[in-house]
């Protein structure tokens, strides 16, 4: 017996997608698996460690602890999204660039769209602030000071922007 | 002249694919929608829920029919493939010690030996429908005693394996001088017992292996997630009953290692290209969360007794120290860690007498294999934790303890007299300990912390201040090779065997090649892990990519280097001492108008010139060669290339200190670091950026393992925090805010850049240095690691009822 | 870890989807999914059909009931704890609910999360059952036989168990305002940051009264009435009537020193609250 599918349109980094999935499909898994995104990345698949956090209709969240029929008709950006049009990086990219906020990489991309949101909320954090808007993420390479450092240097290149 | 880059913060060149999503690890290879007709198939694993157990029967027939299931395989499939596929996993690092040695099959045969052991592989369409199937296999079980923890494994009630005596893997005794007996007669002496429980890498990228067979070439390709593509390689060809030249390994992207991905081949790392080659299919298998901490690799788990005999000004006579370490079900990676435990352990100091013997325990858990630190944690904890009690007891500054037991400056080379893990003598080459412990004492504020300690007591609060130093071999053989290849567009390839989990190979590499070369960073490229583009490696552990490849890649571009010359002096018409490189361009000195770029002198390398590209019309201008002689003369080559390899002597060792301020709240029992101290000295620094971030992870993963990470296993043999809920990996939120690094530079003499491994330094004296400022905030002597406030809590309560 | 198969439904209205569940008992409803996914990704919880009430209009309302018997605040089925926690209304009807949210898992989590459903999935070691039992608030429920409203003291029936019937969907929860003159505290103690607590305390003083709630000390939510009781007594008096629980983060012996700390803390700052609240 297969399984039913379901017919699904979801806008990805602006561009639209009409997929047919499974219902226990893992939004993780159609964006990775089903769109080829595999920018967003899978680290533990019950939502404590953040590799897969993307935006859905803006706010951060889980892809991991979604299930990609539930997205129908959202609007999702995932860290493919987040380069300047041109191709140049992005301001958050740009800081983990200069700051050497990543090491292996893995969990980046979690990082930088947690952080997008977090800076469109808050353009200017307190260091505070700053440690606080990526208290839900993990990372086993950098010991985090220099991703917060880059929260806050992202900070500035959007204000000099 | 331009700059040196060696020592320079350059920024990451790696950084631009991975911040665009475009990083490219082991499951984003062979991405295909389900449904396409390359698409791959996905493996799922039936992993043992009893500890220990003989396997009665195994039942697939409700598996086969299930749609979208491709192949189910256990036990007694293996032997369709190869003979050798059907014999135990190989043991990797045999030891004359390791006397019962044990490795595991591929698929458990007969019996089962910790939660997670593999025994059924299935194969389908996509990983929800392979887990369908695992969960419609059904297994007979007869229960036997699982061996739970060191208490149990040297009471031997039980036994893990039948034809192991009391449970002992290995017993191994290193002896300098006499130890007991100069105990004996020491004026003071005291005894310790220490323990440390069991931690994992957990890197945030599990194990994965992807295998494609290609019938028209008869060749297997590999991706796997490790930190060795050639032992990856001979593994696979060897039971897959291949040719070495049959198969390539790639190593994509890793996610992060620590450790753990040194061990191989995993039993999936077989089995997924088996399937590969009978399906005629791209087969992948990810490793999820859970099998990550039940069915990969955990390591610390000590138990030590510490003899020790000392003058009245802390100088240690004799040091006596036996340990008992657990090494799980099996052991694949031979006796490496407890090896490193016993001889690490004597970190920058002089024993005189030493006498170290351990024995390597079986227990019905998950194996063990290196952790960042590899045996060196427990180690240090050990010694300095020692050095602690000695201070205690006499009363005496627990720095000036440690500095009357230093080896001095001049005392380099220092041969403690031991074997270290390489097998070769425990050697130092060079280190300046005095110069660090001022170094940490000034950074961690060592001298006024009894006024701020007093100061706060005044306001009801407890402080702490800990001190730990380490010495670690770094760079261990034994060897390492890379290829410099200057194509003629000018761009430098580079190629080196072993892998890249993080460190910025890519960067600090191509850093080292545009220096020795002359060429610009920009135009080099770094290939790691790659056995197509270097087929002779090691692999990445024990802080030995920047000294083994770092040394290689300088050692290959200067060969390179050579032949540049050569040709280019003769097209130039000039001496070769004559000669400069510069951006890419020789020229010669005070007459920079005759000049020629690399893309040119390669194409003149290769008498076979087809004009394909602008360069090589260009380079018509230009006349090289004897036209007396063959066009390839006989000690030479076509192409611009260099290869060489670097096999050190011996280990570099690199050292260190940390410091820490905790706050212990008098109530609640949490633990607050207020202030973490490290002085560093791994030679000359390639990319300070990079090393510094090499310790700010190190320090984080070491604050895990002293205050958050254990495994919790119950006595039946399951883990019960096999999740990232429960096993408490540090956020942001658990680690201060700026950790103090200074450094210290004293080169080694031993490899031609003067550098010593910086990987692991972060996380070795983290177990010491905690117990040991929880001990001064505290008062109540602290020997059991790592600590949580419901454990220091109780540890205030029994004094409490004790006193 | 991926979820065994599952029929799917995304009914649009209420009524559609109570049908749904009264037409497979195995069925579980879907909103913010933050604690359900992980069940069925770990195979731990495999129920034969998921309704998704993400696509029914008007259930993510937050809007103070001014009229009602205490003039609280009522949740709507699809409102986000990051909703709730940046809502004024609720912060000002009552502030026990915007202290209690902002520790409840971390801001990711909170963006999909919904408070009503982490009352209904009646983990005691969260935060919001006991915030809801400690101020006797209510869940509206639907089903077959109509709406009603389940009140908090009969919410909780067991670990993980709540009195919502199988067919039923909670719509809505209702969280009484504070008193003018009472005040509320909440504190609570992990082991890192946004993990469940070890222990957490919520307070609720009003005049003589002090009530205290306690999260990851039993296996339902538990709330002590310790009026009357001295500053120096709270802690003995409240865990007088607890039990505290062991595992593996803490003993229960740690767990009723957490009790014994927690109590007089949040006492105190919810009197400190209550003074603050009445010199406005």
């Amino acid at each position: 017996m297969s399984e039913e599918l379901h017919d699904l349109r979801v806008t990805v980094n602006g561009a639209t997608h009409d997929i047919r999935v499974p219902a226990r499909r893992l939004l993780s898994d159609a964006l990775r698996h089903d769109l080829g995104l595999t920018g967003t990345h899978v680290g533990c698949e019950h939502g404590v460690c953040g590799a897969c956090t993307i935006l859905v209709d803006g706010a951060p969240t889980r892809a991991c602890l979604m299930f990609a029929v539930s997205a129908q008709g959202a609007e999702i950006t995932t860290v493919e999204g987040l380069t300047n049009a041109d191709g140049s990086l992005g301001p958050v990219q740009q800081a983990f660039a200069e700051c050497h906020g990543l090491q292996c990489g893995f969990c980046t991309p979690g990082f930088l769209t947690t952080i997008t949101a977090g800076l469109r909320d808050n353009p200017r954090p307190t260091h505070e602030e700053a440690r606080d808007m990526v208290a839900g993420n993990l990372c086993r390479c950098t010991g985090y000071q220099n991703i917060v450092k880059a929260v806050e240097r992202a900070a500035e290149i959007q204000a000099n922007a | 002249m331009t700059t040196k880059l060696m020592g320079q913060k350059v920024q990451r060149v790696e950084d631009q694919r991975f911040l665009r999503g475009q990083g490219r690890y082991v499951d984003d290879v062979a991405v295909e929608p389900p449904g396409s007709p390359r698409s791959v198939l996905h493996a799922a694993v039936l992993r043992s829920p009893h500890a220990h157990a003989r396997i009665l029967d195994i039942d697939v027939s409700d598996v086969l029919d299930v749609e979208g299931v491709h192949a189910v395989y256990t036990y007694d499939d293996l032997a369709s493939c190869t003979p050798q596929m059907a014999e135990p996993l190989p043991l990797l690092i045999p030891h004359p010690a390791l006397t019962h040695g044990r490795t595991q099959y591929a698929l458990a045969k007969d019996e089962v030996n910790y939660v997670g052991e593999a025994i059924a592989f299935v194969v389908a369409d996509d990983r929800y429908l392979a887990e369908d199937a695992v969960s419609r296999i059904r297994v007979d079980y007869e229960f036997l005693t699982p061996v739970v923890g060191i208490d149990a494994a040297r009471a031997a009630t039980a036994l893990v394996h039948d034809d192991v005596p009391g449970n002992v893997g290995a017993r191994m005794e290193q002896t300098v001088g006499d130890a007991p007996a100069a105990i004996a007669k020491a004026p003071h002496r005291l005894e310790l017992d220490l323990t440390v429980e069991r931690s994992a890498c957990m890197p945030m990228e599990g194990r994965g292996t992807v295998a494609r067979w290609d019938p028209d070439l008869s060749r297997l390709q590999l991706w796997t997630s490790t930190q060795s593509s050639t032992g990856v390689r001979a593994a696979v060809a060897v039971k897959m009953g291949l040719d070495l030249g049959q198969v390539d390994v790639i190593t994509p992207d890793v996610g992060g290692g620590f450790g753990v991905k040194i061990n191989h081949p995993w039993p999936e790392e077989l089995l997924v290209p088996m399937a590969a080659r009978a399906l005629g299919r791209t087969v992948k298998f990810t490793e999820d969360r859970r099998e990550h901490f039940i069915s990969s690799a955990h390591e610390r788990g000590q138990v030590q007794h510490i003899e020790v005999g000392f003058d009245d000004d802390g100088r240690l006579l004799g040091l006596d120290v036996e340990f008992w370490h657990d090494h799980g079900a099996f052991t694949p990676y031979g006796l490496i860690v407890p090896i490193i435990t016993s001889t690490q352990l004597l970190g920058p100091y002089k024993p005189q007498n030493y006498r170290v013997v351990f024995e390597s325990l079986y227990t019905n858990t998950v194996i063990v294999t290196p952790y960042r630190g590899a045996g060196r944690p427990q180690g240090c904890y050990a010694m300095e934790r020692t050095m602690d009690a000695i201070a205690k007891y006499l009363g005496k500054d627990r720095a000036d303890v440690r500095a009357v037991n230093f080896i001095q400056p001049d005392e380099f080379p220092y041969d403690q007299g031991l074997i270290f893990q390489d097998g070769r003598e425990l050697e130092y080459d060079s280190g300046d300990y005095p110069a660090s412990l001022e170094k940490i004492k000034k950074l961690v504020g060592w001298e006024e912390f009894p006024a701020f300690k007093a100061e706060m007591a005044a306001q009801g609060r407890k402080v702490g201040i800990g001190l730990a130093c380490y010495v670690e071999g770094t760079g261990v053989g034994p060897y390492e090779g890379a290829h410099v290849h200057i194509e003629t567009s000018g761009r430098v390839k580079v190629a080196t065997g072993l892998t890249t989990q993080g460190q910025g190979h890519a960067t600090v590499f191509a850093q080292l090649v545009a220096d020795e070369l002359g060429c610009s960073f920009e135009d080099v490229e770094v290939v790691t892990g790659d056995t197509r583009r270097m087929p002779y490696a090691v692999g990445t552990f024990a802080s030995r990519a920047a000294v083994m490849s770092g040394s290689a890649i300088h050692l290959a571009a200067k060969r390179a280097k050579e032949k540049v010359l050569k040709i280019a002096a003769e097209a130039l018409e000039a001496d070769e001492s004559d000669l400069q490189i510069v951006g890419g361009v020789v020229s010669v000195k005070g007459s920079p108008g005759t000049s020629i770029d690399l893309g040119t002198v390669s194409v003149l390398s290769n008498p076979l010139r087809y004009a394909f590209d602008e360069k090589s019309k260009a380079a018509t201008q230009f006349s090289v060669g004897d036209p007396g002689k063959p066009p390839v003369a006989e000690d030479d080559e076509p192409g611009l290339e260099g290869k060489d390899f670097y096999s050190p002597e011996r280990a570099t060792f690199a050292s260190g200190m940390h410091a820490v301020i905790v706050e212990t709240d008098p109530e609640t029992a949490e633990i607050t670091i207020l202030k973490y101290a490290v002085v560093h000295d791994c030679g000359h620094l390639i990319n300070p950026m990079i090393v510094e971030g090499q310790i700010h992870g190190g320090v984080a993963q070491g604050i895990g393992g002293a205050l958050y990470e254990r495994m919790a296993y119950d006595d039946s043999g399951q883990l019960l925090n096999a999740s990232f809920m429960d096993f408490l990996m540090p956020y942001v939120t658990e680690i201060p805010d700026g950790i103090d690094i200074d450094h210290l530079e004293t080169p080694s003499p031993l490899n031609p850049l003067g550098i010593k491994g910086a990987g692991e330094a972060g996380v070795i004296p983290s177990a010491a240095v905690f117990a040991a400022a929880i001990e001064d905030a505290e008062g109540i002597p602290i020997t059991a690691m790592p600590i949580s406030p419901s454990e220091l809590f109780t540890l205030r309560h029994s004094r409490e009822h004790s006193a | 870890m991926k979820p065994a198969p599952f029929d799917y439904r995304r009914p649009e209205t209420v009524a559609e989807a109570v049908a749904a569940l009264a037409g497979e008992p195995n069925a579980k409803v879907l909103a913010g999914g933050q604690s359900l996914v992980p069940l069925l990704s770990m195979r731990l919880a495999a129920p034969a059909m998921l309704v998704d009430i993400n696509a029914i209009p008007g259930l993510d309302t937050i809007a103070v009931e001014s009229d009602d018997r205490d003039g609280g605040v009522r949740v709507g089925a699809l409102a986000r704890h990051s909703a709730v926690l940046a809502s004024d209304d609720v912060r000002r009807v009552q502030p026990l609910v915007t202290m209690a949210l902002s520790h409840v898992a971390h801001a990711t989590i909170r963006n999909r999360g919904t408070t009503v459903g982490s009352l209904v999935h009646a983990d005691a070691a969260a935060e919001m059952p006991v915030v809801l039992t400690l101020l006797g608030g209510s869940v509206d429920v639907e089903g077959p036989g109509g709406r009603r409203t389940i009140p908090a003291s009969e919410l909780y029936v067991g670990p993980l168990e709540s009195s919502v019937g199988h067919d039923e969907v909670a719509v809505s929860a209702y969280f009484p305002g504070l008193a003018p003159g009472a005040g509320v505290a909440f504190e609570e103690i992990a082991r890192r940051h946004g993990d469940y607590a070890l222990v957490g305390a919520a307070a609720l003083v009003d005049g003589e009264t002090v009530r205290v709630g306690y999260l990851s000390v039993s296996d339902v939510p538990a709330v002590v009435d310790l009026t009357g009781v001295a500053d120096a007594d709270l802690g003995e008096a409240a865990l007088a009537q607890l039990e505290p629980l062991d595992d593996i983060h803490a003993t229960a012996d740690y767990r009723a020193q957490l009790v014994r700390v927690l109590t007089g803390r949040v006492v105190r700052s919810a009197r400190q609250h209550a003074q603050r609240e009445g010199a406005q």
